[in-house]
């Protein structure tokens, strides 16, 4: 084929040229773009793409470092860490799962339930995560997947570690427990639980919280665009947290727990000299151990359900009228008055009744007790001799020491959600009770009226009474220890502002007529004296109480009265104060139990048994001889307040 | 005479060649993630390509102007087939299977369109006329339609690209291309209210991949991050994370350049640039010296297209231009296409020496 006519070759030469000419400007302005575009990308936004880059390939996850251990006051657990180990699976890598789970139900116990959570969990997660089969494995199951790893293609074990309590319900409304943070927490403290499963939710463990949960650490892991795991990069194992050393005595805890076995009721004991919480009971027990890994609703409920209230702290939460144990706090507020005088003579004759109203007061001995002084008052817990005094205290006086003996408002314990208690002061009588009746003040003398203590108050003014009028903040951590450099950083006891005493020696004299509630023969609380190397001081109180249909699922009586005890010993120096309440403890034998509760604790405490016949003869000789030194303290003291008053007016305590 | 002058090799498009060669290997080798398998793959479609680089080097021009209307009829008519007969994949229908082998004639027209163009406008006189420029416009459009269709939107742009180029290095008056380009940007809004809400979607994300990380915008993401990432010194051969790590998809393939930034940065980018640079400048060489006006058009037009190869898959990766899937000339492993460029190489060679040495 030729050109249909003769082509202009230079021309056509020319125009080619020139058209190359102008795509060659083309091309050049595009490769300026191209270049341009690569140093705005590689070299001026560098920085930021590297930092995508390296955003893609690392996964920062925290670790959470172990928590802290919590231990009583010998060092034996009552809270560690141990591995927990959970079975779990990549969906992606296993070719059937039915048979999968089949061979896994041949191994470990795999029921229907478990299949369930199993099938709902992996229908909720992407095919490259980790999906639970089984989320606690015991040891022995642990152990038999391990030997049977190589044929589940897909599996791991996973260990976590989970907090366990040793001892079960041991302390457990001391210690607390730990569960899965809630969406709330996490709202609240956003930054502080980052990363962590878990918190405190009661006891130490809840106050606790920052020391215990340590620092967290970090694992930046390399991973591929589906998220599987390459290599990890760095790891920064945290800092594990401090472990708490408690106040408490697992020993007393377990001696008290056992003794309330079955029974309501709630036991402290106190050093007076300190406040550290010896013991702490409140029972029913309940065991803290499931709310670890989220307790199930039907057990939660049942706890929640139970008429005992075992997630109750009846220690600080437990509000009881006091009944007679309250006496010894007005006989120091009537002490302190120039009026006053412990050996004067006051008539008991079973009732008693305001001058000018004929409404009859009873004693709890309907014929009376004569003619007695606070001693025996204390001794027989005189009802009328009470009545007599708070009516000439008046309520205002009464609620004035009572404040100051730390009721009416929380001790401030190192423990969370402390009740205040009732005391009726003038504002909040204005508040709660107006008008206020003289009656009101006559009952509120016995401990009854509007009058509500927690136990731990009780023991804690009673400890006051017993370390010279100064109240010491109870507690119950004694001391925090960095795990790494052993370091123990001590709490330091602090001292409330010392209980107005105006009578010297009056406090001596109230503790030795206290003691008479013990090794008097008519003491109420006689049955604890029997071969007590030591003098204890002490006083019982019932209170009678009508309960309210609660909930429905009251089924107890509805008329009952509980039985209270608050001691301390060894007198002259108190090491420890111990209250004990049983609630529906009613007469007889079983009113009885409080005491021995009491008594076992500070057996325990002074002689290191339960029953005076095991101590070691050595201890037994030593506090028998520390008694037989100061035999008459208390006439001694009766004398020394009586000088005080020579040439005073003397009046009688009802005037 | 030496060997390269007996076989019609043009020595230094050949060590070009060469060069760019060995960079694939080893680009490819890391982004393949360190397999040397697929190494040794990717040798043996590189020693395939030069294979069919020396044959069409051995065909003279003469031969190849002969051949141009039945190689672009056969081209069009494969396409028809495609439509008819051909393998879905990736939701295209764009291949003809083979047994295990399979071609796609699309890449193909890349080659066979330019040819066809440069027969029709090497039989007048140049510059062409209107309605010589309208039948080289239909001709053109054929394969593009054709294409189109399967879809292959990004192919059949490069396809008609190429007619365009031939077109306008034949001389097309400016005046044409005046009223092409009025009539184009008329035409935009128009198709625009025409198009379907999810097509225009599409379109948006094209050039704002941020709206849609981990959908449409994921690949052009991931090719900024990993060109970005590069730096001016690169992370190093074989420390590329974005591939060794699957961030980036079709690393061995669309995206290997995203991989080779990675690793040699900004400098080697450069250098990788003045590597294609200077084929495309020794192709318009070749053009220039082409003796006839077949030979001429043939050589700039493969040139120039082999530019706009480079230049569109470069701007892909770096985030200039949208995500279509155009695959770097020789770097990316990619069978039709390395094939279709080796051919392209092989006709300027052929070009070059089988010209008359006396006028």
């Amino acid at each position: 084929m030729r050109k249909a006519f003769l082509p202009d070759a230079g021309g056509e030469r020319r125009l080619f040229a020139t058209r190359v000419v102008i795509m060659l400007a083309v091309m050049s302005s595009l490769v300026a773009i191209l270049v341009g575009r690569l140093v705005y990308v590689e070299v001026w936004r560098h920085a930021h793409y590297a930092a995508l880059a390296r955003g893609n390939l690392t996964r920062p996850l925290p670790v959470i470092p172990p928590r802290g251990l919590i231990l009583d006051r010998r060092g034996i657990v009552l809270a560690d860490d141990f591995p927990v180990y959970s079975l779990t699976v990549e969906p992606h890598r296993v070719a059937h799962m039915a048979t999968l789970l089949a061979r896994i139900k041949s191994l470990i116990g795999f029921n229907r339930r478990d299949a369930r959570a199993f099938t709902r969990r992996l229908q909720a997660s992407d095919p490259y995560a980790l999906v639970a089969v089984r989320r606690v494995l015991s040891a022995a199951e642990a152990d038999t997947i391990a030997a049977h790893l190589h044929e589940l293609p897909g599996v791991h074990l996973t260990a976590q570690l989970h907090r366990n309590y040793p001892l079960g319900g041991l302390a457990e409304d001391v210690v607390g427990y730990v569960a899965p943070l809630t969406a709330r927490e996490l709202a609240r403290h956003p930054r502080r639980y980052a990363g962590y499963a878990d918190a405190g939710q009661s006891g130490v463990e809840e106050r606790y919280q920052r020391v215990l949960m340590g620092r967290l650490g970090f694992e930046d892991r390399e991973v591929d665009a589906q998220g599987r795991l390459m290599k990890v990069l760095a790891r920064n194992p945290g800092v594990r947290g401090d472990n708490l050393y408690l106040t408490v005595s697992a020993q007393m805890q377990a001696v008290a727990e056992e003794m309330f076995k079955d029974k309501r009721g709630a036991a402290v004991a106190l050093d007076p000299r300190t406040g550290a919480v010896l013991a702490l009971v409140s029972s029913p027990e309940f065991d803290p151990n499931p709310f670890v890994t989220g307790i199930g609703r039907r057990r939660y409920q049942a706890l929640i359900r139970d008429p005992g209230a075992p997630l109750d702290d009846r220690v600080l939460n437990g509000l009881y009228p006091p009944g007679s144990s309250i006496k010894p706090f007005y006989a120091y507020a009537a002490l302190q008055t120039r009026w006053f005088h412990p050996s004067r003579l006051v008539r008991c004759r079973g009732t008693w009744h305001i001058p000018g109203n004929d409404h009859l007061f009873h004693d709890w001995l309907p014929w009376g007790m004569g003619r007695i002084g606070l001693r025996r008052a204390l001794e027989e817990s005189s009802d009328v001799y009470f009545y007599k005094l708070a009516y000439r205290l008046g309520i205002t006086r009464m609620a004035r020491y009572l404040t100051d003996f730390g009721f009416g408002r929380p001790t401030g314990i190192d423990l969370p959600d402390e009740s205040a208690g009732v005391v009726p002061t003038p504002r909040w009588i204005r508040a709660h009770d107006a008008p206020w009746y003289a009656g009101e003040t006559v009952i509120t003398g016995i401990g009854q009226g509007p009058l509500l203590v927690t136990p731990l108050q009780l023991a804690d003014a009673f400890a006051a009474l017993a370390h010279h009028g100064v109240r010491m903040r109870p507690y119950v951590v004694r001391g925090i220890q960095n795990p790494r450099t052993g370091r123990v950083h001590f709490t330091k006891p602090h001292p409330y502002p010392r209980v107005a005493h105006h009578r010297r020696a009056s406090l001596r004299l109230l503790l030795a007529d206290l003691t008479r509630v013990v090794s008097g023969s008519l003491g109420t609380a006689h049955i604890m004296a029997h071969r007590l190397p030591y003098r204890v001081a002490a006083k019982t109180g019932t209170a009678q109480l009508w309960s309210r249909p609660w909930q429905g699922a009251y089924k107890g009586p509805r008329f009952h009265s509980d039985a209270l005890i608050v001691a301390a010993a060894p007198v002259p120096h108190p090491r420890i104060v111990v209250a004990v309440v049983l609630e529906h403890a009613g007469f007889g034998a079983r009113s009885a139990i409080p005491t021995e509760i009491a008594r076992a604790l500070i057996n325990l405490d002074l002689l290191g048994h339960v029953h005076v016949r095991h101590a070691s003869a050595s201890r037994i000789r030593y506090f028998e001889q520390a008694r037989s030194r100061s035999p008459g303290e208390g006439a001694q003291a009766g004398r020394l307040l009586a000088a005080a008053r020579l040439g005073k007016g003397r009046r009688d305590p009802v005037g | 005479m030496t060997n390269y002058e007996r076989w019609h090799i043009d020595r230094p498009l050949f060590h070009a060649l060469l060069a760019l060669a060995a960079t694939s290997l080893f680009v490819l080798y890391s982004a393949g993630g360190n397999n040397l398998l697929f190494a040794l793959g990717d040798a043996l479609r590189l020693a395939v390509g030069f294979v069919v680089m020396f044959a069409a080097a051995q065909v003279s021009p003469e031969t190849y102007r002969k051949w141009s209307v039945p190689l672009f009829g056969g081209g069009v008519l494969a396409l028809a087939l495609v439509l008819a007969i051909g393998v879905v994949r990736f939701g295209a229908r764009r291949w003809i299977a083979f047994g295990p082998l399979s071609i796609q004639p699309s890449e193909f027209m890349k080659l066979a369109v330019p040819m066809m163009l440069a027969w029709y406008f090497s039989r007048r006189s140049l510059p062409p006329r209107l309605t010589q420029v309208i039948i080289a416009a239909l001709i053109m459009l054929i394969p593009v339609l054709l294409i189109a269709k399967e879809p292959d939107l990004g192919t059949a742009v490069i396809v008609l690209l190429s007619g365009v180029i031939v077109l306008f290095l034949a001389g097309m008056s400016w005046r044409t291309i005046a009223v092409v380009v009025l009539a184009a940007v008329a035409a935009a809004p128009v198709l625009w209210a025409h198009m379907h809400h999810y097509q225009r979607q599409r379109i948006y994300i094209l050039f704002h991949p941020e709206a849609d990380p981990l959908g449409a915008g994921y690949h052009a993401i991931q090719g900024m991050i990993a060109v970005g990432s590069g730096g001016i010194f690169g992370q190093g051969w074989l420390h590329s994370s974005q591939a060794n790590l699957h961030f980036l998809p079709d690393s061995t393939t669309d995206f290997a350049f995203a991989v080779f930034c990675q690793e040699f940065g900004f400098f080697g980018d450069l250098a990788l640039l003045a590597l294609y640079l200077f084929i495309i400048y020794r192709g318009l060489r070749i053009a220039f010296a082409a003796q006839d006006s077949y030979s001429r058009l043939l050589a700039a037009s493969l040139s120039v297209l082999f530019f706009f190869d480079v230049f569109i898959n470069m701007g892909m990766v770096s985030g200039i231009l949208p995500v279509v899937g155009v695959p770097l000339p020789i770097l990316s492993y990619g069978g039709t296409s390395l094939l279709i460029i080796m051919a392209d190489l092989g006709i300027l060679m052929s070009i070059h020496g089988h010209r008359r040495l006396v006028n």
